[in-house]
């Protein structure tokens, strides 16, 4: 059986993508594979470990439980789209930096993005909500210290920012 | 771990939905939030011909509060659900059951609805659904029927709708007086499928004594259980000590093993969480009859 | 003066790169590769009878289908027993493809190569194979008892038995005051890194050379590998490791079947060729480790001193034995930790089963060796009512005992001899840190409200920088820049980081300055590879020694060029100057140009070293004993490992009626010598102790009667959130430096992990009241236990 293709429209980090896509096509691979933009990892493509998690809609997902053609005309973020566009390291980005939040890198963009979208909703997490924030992705390095102070860093961040 | 092939319809109407259901038949497979269907299709545990995707039926992303409960709509994310504070003071055991379900990147996307006609033995909602006493909304180009919760779960992911149904709504009544309602769950991770979940709902009378105590249980059976505990606790003041309707819960249930807990493990979490949602319930039932909100 | 930079917090430079999500793991290289996917067997042990494979033959975008009858030469034997030993007299290899057996559920049979990862699925899906199912062995015990063998050829399922010795353990038991036996086990658990394997080749029939990535802990030991099975010239093979998103151990094994398939396959069809694991496949075709079947018995006296010591164990290590019996080696030599054992006696059969290869896992043998011993000093403590950390105490290696000769055979083949470590001032640092002597009253108090709350208690020895040696080359470019390489890898250690901190500070150049590059077999092609927590100590102390070695030379050649003594000179940010002299010095950079003097110039810059610019016109551009260039080759290669330490105290908090276990605080003392980057350490640390909460309390591979991985994925095997490790890890530092080593480091890489099984049975036990023996323990296990010892008491056995 040949796949049948179909022709979808993905905006990511802003920037409109026209590709043709089989069904089955996961986003995570259209990420990745289609667009180029590798920043997304795969670790599990059963939803668990939440190392490819980018933002639809500015809300957290996991894209390897969803399929590219479904996404049509949606927008995305990725970890790609995280700094600014001079190429200054967003708060979250800086503030794992900082932190020593990441050891191997795999895990870290579906933190950074899911991170992001949880600090435009609560901008001063408490230590606890802090970890609430985190709980859903899988860190096989880091032991989680780390992240949970990049949160907090980056919320004190973007408040100096403010 | 990658899909087999497969064609793909993404329909603009309920119309347009359902007559794609009723054409295909088995061969398809609804995607809505896709968090169950799709591991499945990558593992190849699926394979259907044809995916209809109902993510354009805006008309079905709805959470509409009323004086007799919350009705949902098909596309409703779980995020969206647990987001609404309406229809948490209308149904507290929705908000409570739902902040268990996996993690927030999953609620995001799977939608509530989806997750009931999933049925899978240890998903939260269907417990839920089945102790309030709730329904389905199944349509297809046949017409609307409602489904009892307790007729809708027929084994381990299997339910009694058609495989030209679409579930479009479900309702979950609200809370006659003086109720209260708990949840609780063990699992062995934060956000991971319980051990033994156990949704409580508590009726109290004007003297604050324990009119009714029904539990609903998820990851003892099958399907969802629903006990009626009130034999041995009627009567009683809503802060008494409730121990014996756990007891009766572990008598009446029959777990399974797997390699997370044996059968006599999960009967004890059952007995344990029995009894402690039912004093959660009764004392939030006691709160609510002085005016606390849930 | 340059700041020093060793023992500093250094931000890492790996770090602005991954945080963009411009990571280059293997997955995001070969845009332009086709991909494979692996047909693997749904038994744990059968024949193959047929392999028909017509019915793939018509997907779309097929290009290759390859089974056992498609190798030829060296690929079609076994692949290789990467460390022989002589007790392993029965060691067995699989085939890169299934011959004509398989012998665990996910043996790699055919290999089929297509445009992309989904279409190669949808053939390997179409491929009939017929086997014939053959009794499966499944568990120590079941391979023990060898009713059934794994293979026809090696009885009882034994591939070793080795017997090490000191003293004469059992006399010594017999004659003792006291006398304990223990009978123990720990479960199979797995490195479980987040990237999964993966290989990517590309054959350049022009030249005739094959370059090869892959995400592995060794390049240049699958560089060999590959060579010796395609039969290509060494010198023609390429194998360079991309960005790794972890290895923990599994990383090690080479070469995997895909990694001399894949490049076979790129070869063949003149296409790049790309293999990326599965999550699935990760947990049925990489490796797995920790099980282990233990019985101890111990004599000692009245104040707790071990007298004799008997360790007999049986190791699981699978369905084939690659790495030989290293695992088990450091389980028997490592299980004696900080103590002086005066008579020790340790044997071990390593096992076949029908089930993943075992290879080592973060800790690599040495869980389980320190579980059997601290299970067994909890048992005198409680046997003879004395305190736990005081038996401990009274068996310690003192300081000025040091170094100390335990009289057996380390993993390296070499006497296992520690060198250093202060045990008594580590216990005391635990102790302080955790308020050991307030314990009594504070569970006393906890256990008048209804609580269950236990401490528990683990000291370990590690014998890191194990050789046989690593090597380090220091480059000074002509734009200034400093290029580092060495051979062995890296998965996060932050390597480009410590690396170059130490080469700032033995050159005196800035940080920013230098680039590290590790495990690219073009850069350096001598190398053993990252594990046993040996990189900071091989490679930071060759680097260092090649550092020096630059430096001497750029000294010698200032000197000339400024017309001073070497020993007048010092380099600072990067310039060599006179000290004390503003303006007399030069950049290392045109240092760099001086050292190679030329006839062309290819820049403004080059100029200066051409012949008719400088140079001694009645001696020779390069010295006898010199080369051109400013750069600086050594190897470190010490004849003996080096000894970290640590203890680890946990408290811990049962329920009483659902037995869940809940970490109320974790407590870490451990000595790693010099601390290159402590930010680093620490790091390494806690994520150490996330991976042993996960195998104390959560990881196990569940595997039924029948071999098959019930738990082949995150859902149900359960490695920890957030959520499941604990709100802190506090830490207190020992620094004993190695007086082995230039810089003194000793590694950490494994110390979080070690002593976890043990710990957490110590305060289990403490918690619970009676002794924990089998690790991991789950909510529902520690129920039923609650239960046989309730119904032990009340049938007046001791519980």
């Amino acid at each position: 059986m040949t796949d049948e293709l179909h022709p979808i429209t993905l905006r990511v980090n802003g920037i409109p993508h026209q590709v043709n896509v089989p069904a089955r096509r996961l986003l995570s691979d259209c990420l990745r594979h289609d667009l180029g933009l590798t920043g997304t990892h795969v670790g599990c493509e059963h939803g668990v470990c939440g190392a490819c998690t980018v933002l639809v809609g500015g809300v957290p997902m996991r894209s390897c439980l969803l399929l590219a053609v479904s996404m049509d005309g949606e927008q995305l973020t990725t970890v790609e789209g995280l700094a600014a566009a001079d190429g200054t390291l967003s708060p979250v980005q800086q503030a794992f930096a900082e932190c020593h939040a990441l050891q191997c890198g795999f895990c870290t963009p579906g933190f950074l993005t899911t991170i992001t979208a949880a600090l435009v909703e609560q901008p001063d997490p408490s230590r606890d909500q802090a970890r609430e924030i985190v709980g859903g992705n899988l860190c096989r390095c880091t032991g989680y210290q780390n992240i949970v102070e990049a949160v907090l860093r980056a919320a004190e961040l973007m408040k100096d920012e403010a | 771990m990658k899909p087999s092939a497969v064609s793909y319809s993404r329909p603009g109407s309920v119309d347009e939905a359902l007559a794609l259901l009723t054409e295909h038949g088995s061969g398809a497979k609804v995607l809505a939030g896709g968090q169950s269907l799709v591991p499945l299709l990558s593992m190849r545990l699926a394979a259907p011909e044809r995916l209809v995707d109902i993510n354009s039926l805006a008309e079905l992303g709805y959470v509409r509060v009323a004086a007799d409960g919350v009705r949902v709509g098909a596309l409703a994310r779980h995020a969206a659900v647990l987001a609404d504070r309406p229809a948490a003071e209308r149904q507290p055991l929705l908000a409570a059951a739902l902040r268990w379900v996996a993690h927030p990147a999953i609620r995001n996307r799977g939608t509530s609805v989806g997750s009931i006609v999933h049925a899978d033995p240890a998903a939260e909602l269907p417990a839920v659904l089945s102790v309030l006493g709730g329904t389905v909304t199944a349509a297809s180009t046949a017409g609307r029927r409602t489904v009892p919760a307790l007729e809708l779960f027929a084994g381990p992911l299997e339910t009694t709708l058609r495989p030209d149904e679409l579930a479009v709504e479900a309702f979950f009544p609200a809370l006659p007086a003086q109720t209260g309602v708990a949840f609780a769950e063990v699992a062995r991770r934060h956000g991971d499928y319980a051990l033994c979940g156990v949704a409580a709902l508590v009726r109290l009378d004007d003297d604050l004594r324990i009119v009714q105590a029904r539990v609903g249980y998820l990851s003892v059976a099958g399907t969802p259980r629903v006990l009626e505990l009130t034999g041995p606790i009627a009567g009683r003041s809503y802060d008494a000590e409730l121990a014996e309707a756990g007891r009766l819960a572990a008598t009446e249930l029959d777990p399974e093993p797997d390699i997370h807990a044996t059968a006599e493990y999960r009967r004890q979490l059952a007995q344990v969480l029995t009894a402690r949602t039912l004093q959660s319930a009764a004392r939030s039932a006691a709160g609510v009859a002085a005016g606390v909100p849930a | 003066m340059t700041t020093r930079l060793i023992g500093e917090p250094v931000q890492r430079v790996e770090d602005p790169r991954l945080v963009r999500g411009d990571g280059r793991y293997l997955d995001d290289l070969g845009s332009d590769a086709v991909e494979v996917a692996v047909l693997r067997s749904p038994h744990a042990h059968a024949k193959i009878l047929d392999i028909d494979v017509t019915g793939a033959l018509d997907v779309d975008g097929l290009l290759a289908i390859y089974t056992y009858d498609d190798l030829t030469g060296p690929l079609a034997d076994p692949l290789p027993l990467l460390i022989p030993h002589p007790a392993l007299t029965h060691g067995r290899t699989q085939y890169a493809l299934a011959r004509d057996e398989v012998n665990y559920v996910g043996e790699a049979i055919a290999l089929v190569v297509a445009e992309n990862r989904y279409l190669a699925e949808d053939a390997v899906e179409r491929i009939v194979v017929s086997y014939e199912p053959l009794p499966a062995v499944v568990g120590v015990a079941a391979a023990r008892d060898a009713a059934n063998l794994v293979h026809d050829d090696v009885p009882g399922n034994v591939a070793a038995n080795l017997v090490q010795q000191v003293g004469d353990a059992a006399a010594a038991i017999a004659a003792a005051p006291h006398r304990l036996s223990l009978d123990l086990s720990v479960e199979r658990s797995a490195s479980m890194p987040l990237e999964g394997r993966g290989v990517l080749a590309r054959w350049d029939a022009d030249a005739g050379r094959l370059r090869l990535w892959t995400s592995t802990q060794t390049a240049t030991g699958v560089r060999a590998a590959v060579s010796v099975k395609l039969g290509i010239d060494i010198e023609q093979v390429e194998v360079i490791t991309p960005d790794v998103g972890g290895g923990f151990g599994v990383k090690i094994v080479h070469p995997w079947p895909e990694e001399v398939l894949v490049p076979m396959a790129a070869r063949a069809l003149g296409r790049p060729v790309k293999f990326t694991e599965d999550r699935r496949e990760h947990f049925v075709s990489a490796a797995h480790e920790r099980g282990q079947l233990q019985h101890v018995e111990v004599g000692f006296d009245d104040d707790g001193r071990v007298l004799g010591l008997s360790f007999r164990f049986w190791h699981d290590h699978g369905a084939y034995i690659p790495y030989g019996l290293i695992v088990p080696i450091i389980t028997s030599t490592q299980a004696l930790g900080p103590y002086k054992i005066p008579n020790y006696r340790v044997e071990f059969d390593s096992l076949y089963t029908n089930t993943v290869i075992v290879t080592p896992y973060r800790g690599a043998g040495r869980p389980q060796g320190v579980f059997a011993m601290e299970r067994t000093m909890d048992a005198i403590a409680a046997e003879l009512g004395l305190d736990r950390a005081e038996v401990r105490a009274r068996n310690f290696i003192q300081p000025a005992e040091m170094p100390y000769d335990q009289g057996l055979i380390f993993q390296d083949g070499r006497p296992l001899v520690y060198d250093s470590g202060d045990y008594p001032a580590s216990l005391d640092k635990l102790k302080r840190l955790v308020d050991w002597d307030s314990w009594t009253s504070y569970q006393a108090a906890a256990r008048a409200e209804g609580r269950r709350v236990g401490l528990g208690i683990a000291c370990y020895v590690e014998g890191t920088g194990v050789g046989p040696y690593e090597g380090g080359h220091v480059r000074v470019d002509t734009t200034g820049r400093i290029e580092v390489a060495t051979g062995l890898t890296s998965q996060g250690q932050g390597h480009q980081t410590a690396f170059a901190q130490i080469v700032a500070d033995e050159l005196g150049v800035p940080l920013s300055d230098i680039t590290v590059v590790t495990g690219d077999t073009r850069r350096f092609p001598y190398a053993v590879g990252t594990f046993a927590s040996r990189a900071a100590v091989m490679s930071g102390s060759a680097i260092a020694l090649a550092a020096r070695a630059t430096k001497a030379k750029a000294l010698r050649l200032a000197a000339e060029a400024l017309e001073a003594d070497p020993a007048d000179l010092e380099i600072v940010d990067g310039m060599v100057r006179v000290a004390g002299v503003p303006g007399a010095e030069l950049s290392l950079g045109t240092v760099a140009v001086l050292a190679n003097p030329l006839r062309y110039a290819f820049d403004e810059a080059s100029k200066a070293a051409t012949q008719f610019a400088v140079g001694d016109p009645d001696a020779p551009p390069v010295a006898e004993d010199d080369e051109p260039g400013l750069e600086g080759r050594d190897y470190y290669s010490p004849a003996r490992s080096t000894f970290a330490s640590g203890m680890h105290a946990v408290l811990v908090e049962t329920d009483p009626e659902t037995a869940e276990i809940r970490i109320l605080r974790y407590c870490v003392v451990h000595d790693c010598g010099t601390l290159i980057n402590p930010m680093i350490v620490q790091g390494q640390v806690h994520g150490g102790v996330a991976q042993g909460v996960g195998g104390a309390l959560y990881e196990r591979m569940a595997y039924d009667e029948a071999g098959q991985l019930q738990n082949a994925s995150f859902m149900d095997f359960l490695m920890p959130y957030v959520s499941e490790v604990p709100d802190s890890i506090e830490i207190d530092h020992l620094e004993t430096p190695s007086p082995l080593n230039p810089l003194g480091i000793k590694g950490a890489g494994e110390a979080g992990v070690i002593p976890s099984a043990a710990v957490f049975a110590s305060a289990i036990s403490d918690a619970e009241g009676f002794s924990i023996t089998a690790m991991p323990i789950s909510p529902s296990e520690l129920f039923h236990l609650r239960l046989q010892h309730v119904q032990q008491h009340h049938e007046g056995e001791p519980s």
